[in-house]
């Protein structure tokens, strides 16, 4: 899908989720029940990616732990960013946890943005019950939010640094709120939209190369960025921006950032003296290649 | 992108392209292999040397060797299960001037008969066969793709592409390489549909000079 604008036009005779799946008909030569149907499966998928880190948490090498610590502080103290926040960021960050040690994900976009779409539909599912069906238009509508950004912009953090992946599963968490609160076609495109802006230019900086710090932190946090600005667009509040011109911009913006910045490991939080140490330790670790 | 290539895929991980491509890279090269792999070496290349131990990429090159998918939570054991299986493996480094930055050469062997095998991990999981025994075929991977391995005689490529189009199969693209004249050659084909097993055994059997054919299913799918 190449803007928003034209999945707009499409919604003056066609609901969101219609829409979009008759456009990826006609795009694909695809007829809509069978899209529909490999949606479902994401989206089934998706939930037992949630399921296995709860059952059995995850560790990788420098995270584990993050969301349970977060769920367990809820439960007893409450918390000020509430239980919808919490419970998702909570959910995101274990997803995460679960990517960097080998468990089954659904990439959304990416492998290492993974947590943040299934923690906001699971945690919204849990305090509000949707149907599967619901859930399923939710997902598509997400998916036409990464589709505009991969067309226009980019899904891949070397290329766009994180404002491309976490960035762009927050705008596609946001997409799906917006839609299951009841908020229209073009509220949800703007709840996208006031993400990407807000979180424009976020670098791409893993430590010693690894999907887990700061990835798994900004998996966690990213979903409160997608609750916040998806009651913005319900509140009325639009983007002065179009929402094109925003995904516009987000790329110009990726292919300016230094390459040090775009998952290489050379710049940020993997450039201070504490991420080159970890680097050092880990690879003192590493089996020898001959 | 299709909309469930955005959601998606569905994968182990960590990385699409260290993990997840590289169970696909496994798993072509099993397919060029043909059959059960039980000898081989891995020679990791620039960017897969360098951080195939936060990444699985060992664990994962080997699983696609062994046929898993690259969802199936028993890769991350495929170092016990390679041991189960007695699949002997050896993984080396190597350099390699102007090599993709995420590549791997396999050389499988079984008794006196050896193959070579390079491909590329590109990104988000896409991967591309770039060399068998030396051929360089650059096949993606992203449309269903058929690849005969032949000796360079007159008539080969006429007589595949008829059944093809009498079984209604549309070519998209279409790569002949050869060795020298009248050597080994291969043509890779990018088709709009896998042909069905009877149309493969009649591509098998069309031509004298055809000596193998190989079937690489499209991107998403899982590889048979």
């Amino acid at each position: 899908m190449r803007s928003f604008e034209s999945i707009l036009e499409r919604c003056r005779s066609l609901p969101l989720p219609e829409a979009i799946l008759s456009m990826e008909e006609e795009e694909r030569g695809l007829p809509r029940d069978v899209i529909a149907g490999r949606m479902l499966d994401r989206l089934r998928e998706m939930k037992s990616s949630v399921l296995s880190v709860e059952q059995r948490p995850p560790r990788g090498r420098l995270v584990g732990g993050e969301g349970e610590a977060l769920e367990a502080y809820r439960r007893s103290q409450g918390a000020l960013s509430g239980d919808l926040v919490a419970t998702a960021c909570s959910m995101a960050m274990k997803v995460a946890v679960g990517n960097a040690a080998m468990r089954r994900i659904v990439a959304c976009p990416t492998a290492g943005s993974c947590g943040i779409v299934p923690g906001v539909l699971g945690a919204y599912s849990r305090l509000n019950d949707p149907s599967e069906e619901e859930l399923l238009k939710a997902l598509i509508v997400a998916g036409a939010v990464g589709s505009v950004i991969a067309q226009r912009a980019t899904l891949a953090g070397a290329e766009g640094g994180c404002q491309a992946e976490c960035g762009a599963a927050a705008a596609m968490a946001a997409a799906a709120l917006t839609y299951l609160r009841g908020g229209d076609p073009e509220a949800v495109f703007h709840s996208s939209a006031l993400v990407l802006q807000s979180i424009m230019g976020l670098v791409c900086d893993p430590i010693a190369g690894l999907v887990e710090v700061p990835c798994v932190l900004r998996n966690g946090t990213m979903v409160g960025m997608a609750v916040l600005c998806s009651d913005l667009a319900m509140a009325g509040i639009r983007s002065t921006v179009p929402p094109d011109e925003v995904v516009d911009a987000m790329d110009s913006v990726g292919r300016a950032l230094p390459s040090a910045l775009r998952e290489t490991s050379e710049g940020g939080l993997a450039a201070t003296p504490t991420g080159q140490r970890i680097a050092r330790q880990l690879l003192s670790e590493a089996p020898r290649l001959d | 992108m299709a909309l469930e290539e955005i959601v998606g895929p569905v994968m182990v991980g960590p990385s699409s392209s260290h993990t997840a491509g590289a169970v696909r890279l496994g798993n072509l090269a099993r397919l060029c292999w043909g059959g059960d792999v039980t000898d081989v070496d891995i020679y990791l290349r620039c960017s897969f040397a360098a951080t195939f131990w936060g990444h699985g990429t060992d664990r994962a090159l080997l699983a696609g060797l062994m046929g898993f998918s690259p969802s199936d939570e028993a890769l991350k054991d495929s170092f016990r299960i390679a041991a189960e299986r007695g699949v002997r493996y050896r993984f080396h480094g190597e350099k390699v001037d102007g090599a993709h930055p995420n590549s791997v050469r396999f050389v499988i062997r079984e008794g006196e008969r050896t193959m070579e095998v390079v491909g590329a991990s590109l990104g988000g999981g896409a991967v591309e066969l770039q060399e068998v025994d030396g051929f360089v075929l650059r096949a993606t991977g992203e449309l269903p793709t058929m690849v005969t391995f032949h000796r360079d005689e007159p008539g080969v490529i006429a007589a595949v592409t008829a059944i093809l189009a009498e079984a209604g199969i549309n070519v998209g693209s279409m790569n002949v390489h050869r060795q020298g004249r009248g050597k080994g050659a291969a043509m890779v084909l990018e088709l709009d549909g896998l042909p069905p097993e009877q149309v493969v055994e009649r591509i098998k059997g069309c031509h004298s000079a055809i000596r193998r054919l190989m079937l690489i299913p499209a991107g998403g799918e899982e590889v048979r």
